[in-house]
């Protein structure tokens, strides 16, 4: 197992380091500029914005001082955009928000998500199943960008329940909305998965023998017909981590909770070379990180994998 | 995001399925399945609506309604005598026939995108399987690696950097997704090569492009359909969602999710109408991709037989 | 009820404290009542790149600016000037001006505000060590030495500004420039704390260590969440400062910052959602507001080799402009008291004299017809289609104008691709001229008729349409060293009417909501400046 696990990092290592050529190598490529202004700028200015940035030295130069700056000082440099800043500063300040609200609408996914789809799976085909299944479908087609705004429309405008954005260090009733916006769709999801598994377990020959021995159902179900039935779920939170941390755009945007998902667009979009770099990098590492945590989980849960 | 990890595993590990008699076994089995047969329903339904509909809307997709210009909430409401019949949207422009272009636009690259992508990770997962040892693992340690990449992240900067098409929209969403298909084609194809029509293949001296293209491909096709159905819905979602951060389509082309965002802006302005319509084609369009696609899955399922 | 949500346990403790000085009294011009919260919130688009005043190059940035530091000179309501850190100033020749700094302006760390602050900064914002990207404002600024400097071929010191003492500034301009006091104003001009900024470097805008001048200091700050401003208790005028507290909240999505605004959230947003204007007025015309902006909204043409052939023809500019049913765009699409522009200028520029443009006076009609004619002419029209490329930024509202005009082209036979960029793209595509029209704005940096028309000027580097007529930049350089340079400058817009240099749209408003609460803001301030430092909340009554 450990080493696997070591494994699994090692290659991380040259991933990681294709992902920062590549993106640098995007970045090149792009038109524009991270100081065009809406008034030109004049060329005495821009040669010496370029010098202090380094952007007049060759590219190979350019990248092995990011590479180094990051191993040695675990420095991502400046911001090209926020000057006041460095990228260090705004991804510290951005992500700690990012995983509290991404960390809730997890727990609330896999926790909802999941009771609904054995809910549902245990009382196949009555209207209890019918609902949870349509409900799940419709939760997952209605986009978070179409939800977030309802939301706020309700709470925040008609109700006055809650605010309808800001962070302020992260108290409950900010965190609300949020979550429910990001959770939605990956709760219905997991309430798919794990509905059309445990039908499956629970047609299985042990679970079969088991209620044939005269075992109570919630019985079986705790304690044989769970644990199978929720690999499938492990394995889908690989890519439900990766989704949520892509819809986090959509809340940071709607809203203005602060968090790095602001970044992964409005970077791009305004050149900012240095915090694009810096998401990038965090990017790549928390899904490697991630999917090797579950993994792990798999094999942990699954006694017949081994590493 | 629909086209999980857990399908792919599942289809991966699944017997291959075999026989053209099976086939006709399938049919009556999905035929059976009510859920399926709406959503194929709805799905024929929303397809004869994106191709008979510029035949019937009296306006066009561009054109303003210049009477309804600046007085949407009111004169701009769905109507039979105006001619609007889902009504305008926020420029006096025909929704009816903007819905219609966009599920145009949003059915070509959710087809589109699956089908780029079933091609290329079929043909990757085929030749992994069946090549085997040092050529698969080097192969699948590359999807491996490939996958650890956040590729929304990477869609975005390619469209900002190469700019705006249809093109790249493909490109972009088409190398998100292949990924699990070569999983799961490779799957299949590592059991298919054992068996005695390949073995003979082999023995007569077929060279192995052909074996891969006239033996292994077609006995894939099962699975694939399913995940291809599966996929469709998940590349319908990522261009709403690219649209949404205003990379989408150029005017005056528009998408669902365009249209969408755009209704959704409007939430508040008593103009409604603006978000159902393509909202309603979304959503039908979703569920019933959702409802053939597992039709299909278990029409297709060997464990059921 | 909602507004509690925002209040944090700390704040509502420092209003406590600081308010009860004001509370139950009443403001002392007005006679209004204030109330016991005297605290302004509003909204930002986007968050500020930075608040170091060298470094600062947009508006939210700007706005920030304003209520932190104090330049030489500042603005009343109407955008008047007003003395800031400076009491006197004056100038022979308009070249050699000399300010008189008033001897009571401190830092908020207790230092006094000198010459020697502002002669720091401005050498600061030429610097090309700095690398403000608002460099070339020092050399707009026609201070002299400047180009040279930012250039890097002279040292910052050589910068034409210098303190004679603690309270006079000298500043020297290589050309004389009446409006120069006006310029002062700006950001880019407003002074730094040399110590505290050799001590923390770039960091030093950061609410611990930040030092400033203004009426309010930098409390506390969230990237793309908020900012919180305290009043300074510094401040040369604190006396008459009333607001004790200014939050600013980024919300980048302009429907979301609306509802947030009418659930009560702050007090204040602008750039409405495009079109909600009418509904917002007509629920609550005390809320809704719409002033004169210097600002002009426009297309610009092509005219360089790399532009279609026929945009080189001043009949098919001409027959385009008068396609152009400006009043369905200000009435219709805006809907927010934008007026309909034929000339570049801005028609509310101070002192500024609207020529005689013939076409504004037409129908639409009339000018339909003459825009068929003047296409056949040029050989173009129905028979013989035209396609030209037309590129905006993203936006709803560029989306909007660009789709209808294109609409409105179309009678003339004229097909229009239209092409979005985001905005850097776009700055590029448009500054290499891979464009054939572009949209297009320019707001005043000063409220005088040249901050416009220098613009096309055959050397100006935003000139990105490449218009070139000796005639324009023979009148423009004349007009700086005119007594008075208005005829001049109507006479230019009248040449640019009948070349038609670009493709006049509209004149900016400026729409916000405002909680009627809040009272004494500036609305005749063209150039959208406002000083906290002036406003205050009134009670209920």
């Amino acid at each position: 197992m450990l080493v696997f696990i070591i494994k699994r990092l090692l290659v991380a290592i040259p991933v990681l380091l294709i992902l920062v050529v590549g993106t640098f190598i995007l970045m090149y490529t792009a038109p524009g500029s991270p100081f065009a202004t809406e008034r030109g700028i004049p060329p005495a200015v821009l040669a010496n914005l370029e010098a202090q940035y380094g952007l007049d030295q060759p590219f190979v130069v350019q990248i092995w001082r990011y590479i180094t700056g990051i191993v040695t000082e675990f420095d991502f440099g400046p911001s090209f955009i926020y000057r006041d800043q460095n990228v260090n500063d705004l991804i510290g300040q951005g992500f700690p928000v990012t995983l509290t609200y991404g960390f809730w609408s997890f727990v609330v996914a896999v926790i909802i998500g999941g009771a609904l789809g054995i809910l549902a799976a245990v009382k196949h085909n009555t209207w209890l199943d019918y609902l949870a299944v349509g409900i799940s479908i419709g939760a997952q087609v209605l986009p978070n960008f179409v939800l977030a705004p309802i939301l706020v429309l309700v709470f925040t405008l008609w109700l006055g329940w809650l605010p309808g954005g800001g962070w302020q260090g992260g108290q409950w009733q900010y965190i609300i909305l949020p979550v429910i916006a990001l959770s939605t769709s990956f709760m219905a999801s997991i309430a798919r998965i794990s509905r059309a598994s445990m039908l499956e377990v629970l047609t299985s020959n042990f679970i079969r023998t088991a209620r044939a021995k005269g075992l109570p159902m919630h019985r079986v179900i705790f304690r044989h017909a769970l644990k199978p039935a929720l690999l499938p779920v492990i394995s889908y939170l690989g890519p439900a981590f990766v989704g949520m941390i892509t819809g986090s755009v959509v809340i940071d945007i709607y809203f203005s909770t602060g968090g790095i998902g602001q970044f992964f667009v409005a970077s791009a979009l305004n050149r900012d070379y240095g915090v694009m770099m810096g998401i990038t990098v965090l990017l790549g590492t928390l899904t490697i990180l991630f999917n090797l945590l579950v993994d792990i989980l798999y094999a942990w849960i699954d006694p017949k994998i081994r590493y | 995001m629909i086209a999980t990890k857990s399908v792919a595993d599942e289809l991966a590990a699944a017997a291959p399925i075999k026989g053209r008699s099976l086939w006709a076994d399938a049919r009556a089995r999905f035929f059976r399945n009510k859920a399926a047969v709406a959503g194929l329903i709805a799905l024929v339904c929303v397809m004869l609506f994106a191709l008979i509909g510029p035949f019937i809307s009296p306006w066009n997709n561009e054109d303003i309604d210049w009477n309804v210009l600046g007085n949407v909430a009111e004169a701009g409401r769905p109507s039979l005598e105006t001619g609007h019949w889902f009504g305008t949207d926020a420029l006096g422009r025909d929704l009816f026939a903007r819905t219609v272009q966009g599920t145009q636009i949003s059915l070509m690259v959710g087809i589109v995108g699956a089908l780029i992508s079933v091609i290329v990770g079929t043909l990757y997962g085929a030749v992994a399987g069946y090549f085997g040892g040092r050529i698969d693992a080097i192969m699948m340690r590359t999807v491996d690696v490939l996958m650890s990449i956040p590729y929304m992240f990477v869609l975005i900067l390619l469209l900002v950097v190469f700019g705006r098409s249809m093109l790249m929209l493909f490109i972009g969403i088409g190398l998100v997704s292949w990924l699990d298909m070569a999983r799961i084609a490779r799957g299949q194809t590592l059991s298919l090569r054992s068996k005695e029509y390949v073995e003979a293949a082999i023995a007569t001296g077929v060279r192995p492009f052909t074996i891969i293209l006239r033996h292994i491909v077609p006995n894939l096709l099962g699975v694939v359909i399913v995940y291809a159905t599966l996929l469709v819905p998940s590349m319908i979602i990522y261009e709403s969602f690219i649209s949404f951060l205003g990379l989408g389509v150029q005017e005056p082309l528009t998408s669902w999710g365009a249209l969408i965002n755009a209704g959704a802006a409007e939430m508040n302005k008593s103009t409604l109408w603006m978000l159902a319509w393509p909202l309603f084609f979304f959503v039908i369009t979703l569920f019933g991709f959702f409802f053939v696609g597992d039709g299909l899955r278990d029409a297709l399922d060997p464990k059921d037989r | 009820m909602t507004q509690f949500y925002i209040l944090t346990a700390s704040t509502v403790l420092t209003m406590a404290l600081s308010t009860a000085a004001w509370s139950q009294e009443t403001h002392p011009v007005t006679g209004d009542k204030l109330a016991e919260d005297q605290t302004f919130s509003y909204r930002l688009l986007d968050q500020f790149p930075s608040i170091d005043p060298q470094l600062v190059e947009e508006v939210e940035g700007g706005h920030v600016s304003r209520q932190l530091y104090e330049g030489l000179l500042t603005q009343n309501a109407d955008g008047t000037l007003r003395p800031g850190v400076a009491e006197e100033w004056s100038s022979e020749d308009n070249k050699t001006w000399i300010f008189k700094l008033r001897p009571d302006a401190k830092w908020s760390n207790g230092d006094p505000v000198t010459a020697h602050d502002f002669v720091f900064a401005w050498r600061r914002a030429a610097d090309p060590a700095t690398a403000s990207e608002y460099a070339w404002y020092v050399e707009l600024a026609k201070i002299e030495k400047a180009a040279s400097v930012i250039a890097g071929e002279l040292e910052p010191e050589e910068l034409g500004v210098r303190a004679i003492d603690d309270q006079t500034l000298e500043v020297t301009l290589g050309q004389p420039l009446p409006y120069f006091p006006q310029m002062t104003v700006h950001y880019t001009f407003m002074p730094t704390h040399q110590p505290t900024v050799e001590a923390h470097g770039a960091n030093w805008t950061n609410p611990r260590n930040i030092v400033s001048n203004g009426a309010y200091t930098l409390e506390e700050m969230a990237v793309n969440e908020f900012f919180r401003l305290k009043k300074n208790p510094e401040y040369w005028g604190a006396d008459d400062v009333i607001i004790t507290e200014v939050t600013g909240y980024v919300i980048n999505d302009v429907n979301q910052a609306l509802n947030r605004f009418q659930a009560g959230e702050f007090d204040m947003m602008d750039e409405l959602p495009a079109g909600s204007y009418p509904r917002l007025e007509a629920e609550a015309p005390d809320v809704a507001h719409s002033v004169p902006r210097l600002c002009s909204y426009y297309y610009t043409v092509n005219q360089s080799e790399s532009g279609h052939e026929a945009l080189k023809d001043p009949r098919v500019r001409t027959a385009l402009s008068y396609a152009i049913n400006r009043s369905v765009i200000t009435d219709q699409v805006l809907q927010a008291g934008q007026a309909p522009a034929y000339s570049f200028t801005h028609w509310a520029t101070a002192g500024f004299e609207l020529p005689d443009i013939e076409y504004a006076n037409w129908s639409q009609e009339e000018r339909m017809a003459r825009a068929m004619e003047l296409m056949v002419e040029a050989g173009y029209g129905p028979d013989n289609p035209l396609e030209l490329d037309l590129i905006y930024n993203t936006s709803e509202n560029h989306r909007q104008i660009a789709t209808v005009i294109s609409q409105m082209w179309r009678p003339l036979g004229v097909t229009t691709v239209l092409s979005n960029y985001e905005w850097q793209s776009y700055l590029d595509i448009r500054g290499n001229q891979n464009f054939d029209i572009a949209r297009s704005a320019w707001c005043g940096d000063y409220n005088e008729a040249s901050t416009f028309l220098d613009l096309l000027t055959s050397n100006n580097d935003n000139n990105d349409g490449k218009y070139n007529n000796p005639e324009v930049d023979r009148l423009m350089e004349e007009s700086l060293t005119q007594a008075d340079p208005q005829p001049t400058y109507t006479q230019v817009e009248k040449i640019l009417a009948e070349d038609m240099a670009i493709l006049p749209i509209y004149h900016y408003t400026q729409n916000f909501v405002l909680d009627p609460s809040i009272r004494n803001w500036p609305m005749e301030n063209v150039e959208n400046n406002w000083y906290v430092r002036d406003i205050y909340r009134a009670a209920a009554e």
